[in-house]
């Protein structure tokens, strides 16, 4: 109280006030957002847990809802994100560390950039109607697992692309000249010590972008993905079903008991998401550990 | 090749030593600028030599483009030759992972990388396709590095572990563990406190023996105490290159002298 005059004791305490009120301000948008998806989460749930069960998880869908599973839908979920995986990692963390490692800063690079940050933004739709006219009809490879597989990685590449590149600009320079200075290649350097350093940050990147594959639906629709499926696929070329196709088809008919399929669906979906997320995390956090 | 004569300080006898490095008027300019201008001078092979100067002078320039580090900075060209052993090292039949191999560096603050103590030093040799027994190697080479009594309990912990002064020391036995025949140190202690800095310095006068050592420091007590030669840069320019005796008690510049007595810098 001493070190101040009146003056400047009303002014601090007012800074204080003002302090506080945009705390409570950014509390209040924090925790009314974690409110709605809480609310959102528990209204899914009493629609869909009575219906979900073993028997839903293990059977083929059904026109009749007591019969109806979702089996068909997760095998080809599971199917898309092993492929998707296979297809878009290697080439998108190969076209991160081409572009940070070893292209020549200019023109062609910064034009290439730009494009890879715009793709990020171009509705999904889009990679849709591109996958339909390329994979499907120029390809010939038909609504299969591929087309869809193919096209799902287009649209999640600028994603992993920019999430990998952050991660290896991240790696500290002084890194890659002590490799360098050992006598050691470009691609030694960039094998041993940069992609090792950066694979945390490219992991968040790749099951970011891949947690939004799965959740895709309008692609899928676009390229064909059928809504019964009454069969499991047994390879690549197979035609195929997944999980938000198969929530729209129900949700979209007019009987309750579908539309409460629908929400079991959407927590089978959830739970995929968040066997992959915390999959993510655990590596992460090992591999963190590792280097440390 | 050039011979020298030298006065060995502890035995008093004439020694003889040959050129390892040659320059012969290098510039290395920075997209066009130059950042250091027409320095000629030659290293010995088993001496100290150490580059001073004021802070942006061009040593730490001259000192990285020794070992073409220089040329994973965009811009950067070099003109001028510099003969290693008599080899122009920016010929074109010379490939610049090959002068690495030799021409080894320690850099200004410690650079381990994110492994064990045991990999930092056997990643390098590996990598270059080294054959011999590992563990000795990693033994040997953090003994000369005055490391090994240190962590040979816990070769496999990572290095990040170890203090700043440890760290250096571990980055000095990997660069070792390459047998360079040059060691180049870019202001090493730096980032030290004074004992490791004196631990360091009793180091170079122990591989001094078996190496040729470039060592730049913007401290002139640690200049004086380590190196056989000095070499004085200002604005780009080698003003003056001699045996360090020579430089710190009879400078034949004036320039020099006001530096070496603390008058500017």
């Amino acid at each position: 109280m001493a070190f101040l005059s009146e003056k400047e004791q009303k002014h601090l305490v007012n800074r204080h006030r003002k302090s506080k009120l945009f705390a409570l301000l950014c509390a209040f948008v924090t925790w009314s957002s974690v409110f709605l998806l809480g609310i959102l989460l528990v209204n899914i749930a009493m629609d869909g847990l009575g219906w979900l069960d073993w028997q839903f998880i293990t059977s083929f869908p059904s026109r009749i809802p007591a019969q109806a599973g979702i089996k068909s839908a997760l095998v080809g979920t599971l199917w898309l994100i092993v492929m998707i995986a296979f297809i878009a990692i290697p080439i998108g963390v190969s076209a991160a560390l081409y572009l940070e490692e070893f292209s020549k800063r200019g023109r062609l690079a910064t034009l290439i950039e730009v494009n890879i940050a715009n793709l990020s933004g171009v509705p999904s739709i889009v990679y849709g109607i591109l996958g339909l006219a390329i994979f499907v009809r120029f390809f010939g490879l038909e609504r299969s697992l591929i087309s869809g597989a193919l096209t799902m990685s287009l649209l999640i590449l600028p994603v992993i692309i920019i999430a990998s590149r952050e991660a290896i600009k991240t790696v500290p320079m002084s890194i890659r000249y002590a490799a360098l200075s050992l006598g050691a290649t470009r691609w030694q350097t960039t094998w041993s010590h940069v992609l090792p350093s950066a694979f945390p940050g490219i992991m968040t990147g790749v099951i970011l972008a891949l947690s939004r594959a799965i959740g895709e639906t309008a692609p899928l629709i676009l390229i064909g993905a059928a809504s019964y499926v009454a069969f499991l696929p047994k390879g690549p070329m197979d035609s195929f079903t997944a999980l938000p196709i198969q929530i729209y088809s129900w949700a979209s008919r007019p009987q309750v008991e579908f539309q409460e399929l629908a929400a079991a669906g959407i927590l089978v979906l959830l739970a995929v998401l968040l066997l992959m997320n915390a999959t993510a995390i655990y590596i992460r956090n090992k591999t963190e550990k590792r280097l440390k | 090749m050039a011979q020298a004569e030298y006065v060995d300080a502890t035995t008093e006898k004439k020694k003889t030593s040959e050129a390892v490095l040659e320059l012969q008027e290098v510039s290395v300019l920075y997209s066009g600028k130059p950042a250091v201008k027409k320095v000629s001078c030659t290293i010995w092979r088993n001496r100290i030599t150490s580059i001073i100067g004021p802070s942006g002078c061009g040593k730490s320039t001259l000192l990285r483009s020794l070992n073409r580090m220089n040329d994973f900075v965009d811009g950067v060209s070099i003109e001028g030759n510099i003969l290693f052993v008599g080899q122009n090292l920016y010929g074109d039949a010379v490939d610049p992972v090959e002068v690495r191999r030799r021409i080894g560096m320690v850099f200004q603050k410690p650079n381990p990388f994110p492994k064990s103590i045991y990999n930092n030093i056997s990643w390098g040799p590996s990598i270059n396709g080294y054959s011999g027994s590992m563990d000795e190697l990693v033994e040997r080479s953090l003994q000369q590095a005055a490391l090994w009594d240190e962590v040979k309990d816990r070769l496999q912990e990572s290095a990040l572990n170890l203090s700043g002064g440890q760290q250096q020391r571990l980055c000095i036995a990997r660069a070792l563990a390459m047998e360079p025949q040059v060691l180049l140190m870019d202001e090493p202690c730096s980032a030290l406190d004074p004992i490791s800095t004196a631990h360091i310095e009793d180091l170079l006068f122990e591989l001094q023996s078996r190496y040729t050592i470039v060592i730049v420091t913007h401290n002139m007590q640690q200049a004086a105490r380590v190196s056989d030669y000095t070499a004085f840069m200002e604005m780009g320019n080698l003003v003056e290159f001699g045996e360090t005796d020579q430089i710190f008690t009879r400078p034949e510049k004036k320039r020099t002298e006001e530096y070496v007595t603390g008058r500017f810098g």
